[in-house]
């Protein structure tokens, strides 16, 4: 398939598919945020799972509030593109004017209500994955706090670049390269962006304590719910064919005859990363390892956003390969070496998985330039992107302290936050580290 | 450190930018964009190897 023919116009069958597609979406924000939590620790486990709500709620009502207008995906009755300058003789679209407050939501082209539906599903997910890695010792005011930051200006500041016709998207017609960056399921703006965030937040709250002793290996906390883990890889799977799906028709105007294929790449993709990782974690360790299988699976997922709506199934399975291969040596490599203690994994599984896909999909995109788009549009992510989350969050943890204090993370942020844990019929035992 | 690295990465984003402007030519702009990104992971590392001194230095 050619990516992003020009926009056709929408049938009213296209319309009510696309719209099916995307309320199947949130399945997948519901399998994440399983899986985030059946990693994390039970004493931990309510206020980690009431995070991702009450992050996905923020999100939703600050990308209203303030994050749609900068998006610009609602040009509103201005009909403005965004905030442009020129330079080199290229206009450059940096940021979105949309209207405010969604006004006149519903008398807008029906292929824009359908974005904004994607974008706030997209915001959602994004604002979500940092909360995963700071589990077990970062504050539900903290993470609300980070999610109203990403929802209000960055996530805005990526989506108009990439999907907004911001000078990313753009990268075609100012400088022939390719079709201008690809990103058709969100890897760069859902799951580059909330891995890199991810990163952020790790450096600012610290490994969690007892992780990191100062003699001898990091010590391993297993996460407490294999069972959340791997049926939150299933429900990620129905959400992902369908966001995956719905993104290629939003972003990248497939037709029709193109979704079964989507899906199936997609679906191979996860496949051939979970064989990967559970070769190389049966091959290190002995035996397969459940929880480092789910994340391969779920890199597998992030990688085929980028490129599942046009590789080929063979192309699909080395992008799901490599993915599955690299997850579980990366996870040892931030821990072990480099000490930065992530338990949910969304820094390898979201941001360096995403990369990849958007990398592959420059790889076997078939026009020429396509890949210096996706270069430039990576460069974006980790050299412009990355140290202005790591600034703001730093600022706002002036403000709203990342982590709990010692005694929180002692009894355990459910006991510490909600007042009641999770399992109110298990006995909790004491932690050997803290007597 | 930290910082130091975090603020090399931009530069490295501009330097990619900048290939784009530069360069018509499309060898020299992708090696001038993978120069870029070099710099970025570069910046990347320090700012890595900064968060590692700085944690080791915290440790009771």
């Amino acid at each position: 398939m050619n990516p992003v023919a020009s926009a056709p116009v929408l049938s009213d069958a296209v319309f009510a598919l696309t719209l099916a597609l995307l309320l199947i979406c949130p399945l997948a924000i519901a399998g994440v945020a399983l899986i985030n939590t059946g990693l994390g620790r039970s004493r931990s486990a309510a206020q980690v799972l009431l995070g991702n709500l009450a992050i996905v709620a923020v999100a939703a009502i600050v990308f209203t509030l303030v994050g749609a207008s900068f998006a610009g995906t609602l040009p509103g009755v201005s009909g403005s593109a965004g905030f442009t300058f020129h330079a080199a003789g290229k206009l450059w679209n940096w940021l979105g004017k949309g209207s405010f407050l969604l006004r006149g939501l519903g008398a807008d082209a029906p292929q824009s209500q359908l974005a904004l539906l994607f974008e706030f599903l997209a915001v959602a997910m994004a604002a979500m994955l940092p909360w995963g890695s700071g589990a077990d010792r970062c504050r539900l005011a903290a993470g609300c706090a980070s999610a109203a930051v990403l929802a209000a200006f960055v996530f805005p500041l990526a989506a108009h670049w990439i999907w907004g016709g911001g000078w990313l998207a753009q990268l075609g017609v100012n400088f022939g390269l390719g079709a201008g960056f690809l990103d058709g399921g969100g890897a760069a703006t859902v799951h580059a962006l909330g891995g890199l965030s991810a990163l952020a937040v790790v450096w600012i709250a610290g490994p969690r304590r007892g992780k990191f002793p100062r003699e001898g290996l990091s010590t391993a906390i297993p996460g407490h719910s294999g069972i959340y883990v791997l049926f939150g890889c299933f429900v990620a799977l129905v959400g992902w064919l369908a966001w995956n799906a719905a993104g290629a028709l939003i972003w990248l105007h497939a037709p029709l005859a193109a979704l079964p294929g989507t899906a199936i790449n997609t679906l191979l993709s996860a496949s051939a990363a979970l064989a990967a990782t559970f070769s190389v974690t049966r091959i290190r360790f002995g035996k397969p390892d459940a929880s480092l299988c789910a994340n391969g699976w779920l890199a597998g997922l992030v990688a085929s956003s980028a490129c599942a709506a046009f590789v080929s199934p063979v192309e699909s399975i080395f992008v799901g390969l490599v993915a599955g291969i690299v997850t579980p040596l990366m996870v040892e490599l931030l821990e072990l070496a480099l000490s930065i203690d992530d338990p949910s994994g969304a820094i390898t599984v979201h941001a360096a998985a995403g990369l990849w896909g958007l990398l592959a999909a420059g790889l076997f995109a078939p026009q020429p330039g396509q890949l210096l788009a996706q270069l430039v549009g990576i460069a974006a992510l980790l050299g412009l992107v990355l140290p202005m989350v790591y600034l703001l969050f730093a600022l706002l943890n002036r403000i709203v302290p990342f982590r709990v204090d010692a005694d929180g993370e002692r009894i355990g942020m459910d006991l510490h936050e909600l007042g009641g844990g999770a399992y109110p019929e298990f006995v909790i035992h004491r932690d050997e580290r803290y007597r | 450190m930290k910082y130091a690295g975090l603020l090399v990465m931009p530069a490295g984003f501009f330097l990619a930018l900048a290939a784009l402007v530069l360069f018509p030519d499309p060898a020299r702009r992708t090696l001038f964009v993978m120069c870029g990104l070099a710099v970025e992971l570069m910046g990347l590392a320090v700012a890595v190897r900064g968060h590692m001194l700085a944690r080791g230095a915290r440790l009771p």
